[in-house]
């Protein structure tokens, strides 16, 4: 048996107000399932579990505020086989009285999730615990939902063969594959919206509290971040003209969901770049530089009303453009709706801010702790370049980096920046 | 066929979703949406996503400059809807 906790969503996170659970004692969960939300300072996050494993019981009710690392539900391990959890019978099942597996394999590993054992034989079952409270919330893994926004199918049409009903990646990709399922109106949005009502539950605190809780979370870590990080700062001028060319003309042949904006085009890039060089790519912690093997993409993203926030988007380096932007759109989406994911807000390695088409000319960027580097972004504006012993004008952004002493030097920057540059000269790399 | 009303009512929906805390009975329409709303480019893209699925008007991207307010939006929509003047 083991303990599913509070998780730190972010440095800044101290103590969680538990808003939801979307699970009961006897749910079987696997490892990605959305099992509760969670009240931080900042925002309403909902916090996937990490084991695969049968709900024991609930030691947390709803609208109590606990500090990080309570644990708030016991895991038990999957009892006899993948079936029993598998096909959505696991409330029924022994297993569910918490007490009763008394010497548990607590540290048995984690089935392996590429395997729906009973995929084709069973019906979806419906989810065990299908959130009443919320109408339907179907439980979708987050990469499913990825692959469904880049496909443009609603995840909550996708019969789901995974833990309770889950629809996993494969789901979708055979609903798409075999037409099963109509294109949704609008990808994800609709899956985020019906969330937004919950905010207003009873443990959300006045909107003026809210913001003010926001203000001083950001106030603590970026006064952290000044205060241990020694920072350096460089800047380099990319010409644009050759992306934004090129972004134009492939976005003409296509319908406006699959359009990028230049915004998904500079987060490719940076991604690509942070990729080569990972003594910028991660975090310092325990006095030493610890580089990520990973590129999960924080996007700094202002709130409208006050603040921001920065999840990540996941292995942002290997998507493909299209596959960037629809992930870009579901985190705006979420964001704005306040239904950003637990893993989402706990592990950005690098963060990117761009400033947008009506923002400042560039950013001299404060670090997120305990990340290491962070890659701004201005607005794309004509000015005037040199290029060839001429004067002219073009579409240009200033990209910022602000990085880590301990982790690299100015040197390891600069080559940071030159790919970013390579790159948006060779943006038909980032398709 | 939609009427201009119902265009401006279809113009509004999609301005809600993305926008979602805006006052849409206040705004102006004559007010600029990326100053009033303080749209950026996610936004002018989500809205155009919202109108082509809402109308099956597809505007290209060389005319985002041209949904400058809802008064705008709802007459670059009429001239463009299927049989349209």
């Amino acid at each position: 048996m083991s303990d599913f906790t509070m998780p730190s969503l972010g440095a800044d996170m101290t103590a969680g107000t538990l808003l939801e659970w979307y699970v009961r004692p006897g749910d079987a969960v696997r490892r990605g399932d959305i099992v509760a939300s969670v009240d931080t300072s900042k925002a309403e996050i909902e916090i996937e579990i990490f084991e695969d494993g049968v709900v024991g019981e609930l030691l947390v009710e709803v609208g109590t505020r606990v500090p990080v690392g309570t644990p708030l539900a016991t895991i038990l391990p999957v009892a006899g086989s993948a079936a029993a959890a598998g096909n959505g019978a696991a409330p029924a099942t022994p297993t569910a009285t918490p007490v009763a597996a008394a010497p548990p394999p607590a540290s048995s590993p984690p089935t392996p999730r590429t395997v729906a054992p009973l995929a084709a034989a069973s019906p979806p079952a419906a989810p065990p615990l299908a959130v009443p409270v919320e109408g339907h919330r179907t439980r979708v893994s987050p990469l499913a939902r990825r692959v469904a926004a880049q496909m443009g199918i609603d995840p909550e049409t996708v019969p789901g063969t995974g833990s309770g009903g889950a629809v996993t990646r494969e789901d979708v990709e055979r609903a798409a594959t075999t037409g099963t399922t109509p294109p949704a109106a609008e990808p994800l949005v609709p899956a985020a919206a019906p969330a937004a009502p919950a905010v207003q539950s009873a443990a959300e605190p006045a909107v003026a509290d809210r913001r003010s809780a926001m203000r001083k979370a950001i106030g603590d870590l970026m006064a952290r971040s000044k205060r241990e990080i020694p920072h350096y700062h460089l800047e380099t001028a990319i010409d644009m003209t050759a992306a934004l060319a090129w972004l134009a003309e492939r976005n003409a042949t296509l319908a406006p969901p699959e359009r990028a904006i230049p915004a998904a085009l500079l987060l490719a890039a940076a991604a690509r770049a942070a990729a080569k060089h990972a003594q910028l790519n991660g975090f310092f912690a325990d006095g030493a530089p610890q580089p990520a093997e990973h590129v999960h993409l924080g996007v700094a993203l202002a709130l409208r009303g006050g603040g921001l926030v920065a999840p990540a988007i996941h292995d942002a380096d290997r998507l493909p453009l299209g596959e960037l932007m629809a992930a870009l759109r579901d985190l705006t989406a979420r964001v704005r709706a306040g239904t950003m994911r637990g893993s989402e807000m706990a592990d950005p390695t690098i963060t990117v801010t761009s400033l947008g088409d009506r923002g400042a000319d560039k950013v001299f960027g404060v670090i997120y702790p305990p990340q290491v580097a962070l890659i701004g972004f201005g607005a794309i504006r004509e000015r005037p370049w040199a290029a060839g012993g001429m004067v002219g004008a073009r579409p240009t952004a200033i990209a910022t980096l602000a990085a880590d002493h301990r982790a690299s030097d100015g040197h390891d920057g600069s080559l940071l920046l030159a790919e970013l540059d390579r790159l948006l000269q060779h943006p038909e790399e980032l398709a | 066929m939609s009427t201009t009303d119902e265009l401006r009512t279809q113009v509004l929906e999609a301005l809600g979703a993305i926008a979602p805390d805006a006052d849409l009975a206040t705004l102006s329409d004559d007010a600029s949406l990326r100053d009033e709303l303080d749209l950026d480019s996610m936004d002018m893209q989500g809205l155009v996503v919202g109108l082509y699925e809402a109308t099956g008007i597809d505007v290209p991207e060389r005319d985002y400059g041209k949904l400058d307010t809802v008064a705008d939006t709802v007459a670059y929509l009429a001239a463009h809807r299927p049989g349209g003047q």
